[in-house]
């Protein structure tokens, strides 16, 4: 018995520590999103430009949803480039990039479009809105909605090519 | 148990959880672009707003609650519980909004049931199993045969003979 017990205080402390070697293994970067899965909010909004920007219109193409702000420094100026480029090389396959840019003012937002080349359309969610739709945290942060309308994917920080590519190919190869 | 201890017990809760480490994320921007300058809406009182807010965790600061935190975010946050509760719905339909966009992480306390009701059964489940421990090793420690309980051990005719001189000595002085 007495034997029993002195075993039994030390390994009392095993599940604790089973517990912090597990939380803290884990990224924090990794949220997961209650959204993926789902069918993907829809919005309509007006683009910098005043022109009508509706989710709903691009229903059956891949639309990759990308959440930014001017003020959002560095990781939204890391990952301009590569959103320039997947506009460039997948406008004309059937995808959809569009930018939401959250608690901004337009006139940075649009030397941030100019700096950086974009073509795609961004448009401004001034109340908010959309983003708590989206559930986001903070900029930026990329959504993959497939043909259907859903949400299948989220990318917290800066995307890259690879991410861009590795999200939307799959997508592409399922037929809406 | 106060708002503030919920609090705390939450964020003890969500170290083990991968949303509790800490984010980095870009400050809100100098000015509000218009929702500062929106009127708020008239039928829903400042209270009603800060009640539901306050339940809330704000998604950038993630230590202060929607209704504390001075952030962009926030204030658009309680734009839109405002909103809601004037277009009819109740507080607990607002939170279940917010839950049903950021998952259970959006509330400061969690639910009392399901899986978070050990949050708040296994503190106190704990306490009452050290105390009872506790009580437990007190009994056994003070029934443990001592001085008192054993028989006084026997001595020897020399010793007791130096007990009685010595006592008669004192007895004649």
């Amino acid at each position: 018995m007495k034997r029993l017990w002195r075993w039994l205080i030390p390994l009392a402390a095993v599940p604790v520590l089973v517990l912090l070697a597990y939380g803290f293994r884990l990224s924090p970067r990794d949220i997961p999103s209650p959204l993926v899965g789902r069918p993907a909010p829809g919005f309509a909004l007006a683009t910098l430009e005043g022109a009508p920007l509706e989710l709903a219109t691009h229903r059956g193409k891949v639309v990759v949803l990308n959440f930014w702000a001017s003020w959002c420094y560095p990781a939204c100026y890391e990952e301009a480039p590569a959103l320039a480029r997947a506009w460039e090389s997948y406008k004309d396959r059937g995808v959809m990039l569009v930018g939401i840019n959250i608690q901004d003012k337009p006139d940075p937002a649009r030397t941030f479009l100019t700096r950086f080349g974009h073509t795609f359309p961004n448009a401004p969610d001034p109340a908010g809105r959309v983003s708590v739709d989206y559930g986001v945290y903070g900029v930026p942060e990329t959504f993959f909605i497939d043909r259907a309308g859903r949400v299948r994917g989220k990318h917290v920080g800066a995307v890259t090519d690879a991410i861009v590519r590795d999200r939307v190919e799959p997508l592409l190869r399922e037929r809406g | 148990m106060s708002r503030r201890a919920a609090a705390a017990l939450a964020l003890a809760a969500s170290l083990a959880l991968p949303a509790g480490a800490s984010l980095a994320r870009s400050p809100d921007p100098g000015a509000a672009p218009s929702a500062a300058a929106r009127a708020p809406a008239s039928t829903v009182s400042e209270a009603a707003v800060h009640e539901v807010a306050a339940e809330l965790r704000c998604v950038v600061c993630q230590a202060l609650s929607v209704a504390d935190s001075p952030s962009e975010t926030a204030h658009q946050m309680r734009e839109i519980i405002r909103d809601r509760l004037a277009s009819g719905e109740t507080p607990e339909q607002v939170k279940a909004y917010f839950v049903d966009k950021y998952g259970l992480w959006i509330l400061l306390a969690p639910p009392r049931r399901g899986f978070t009701l050990l949050v708040w059964v296994v503190p106190f489940a704990a306490l009452l199993a050290g105390l009872a421990l506790v009580a437990l090793l007190l009994r056994r420690w003070s029934r443990r045969p001592g001085v008192a309980d054993a028989a006084p051990p026997p001595l020897d005719p020399e010793m007791r003979q130096r007990i009685e001189r010595e006592l008669s000595d004192l007895g004649t002085r």
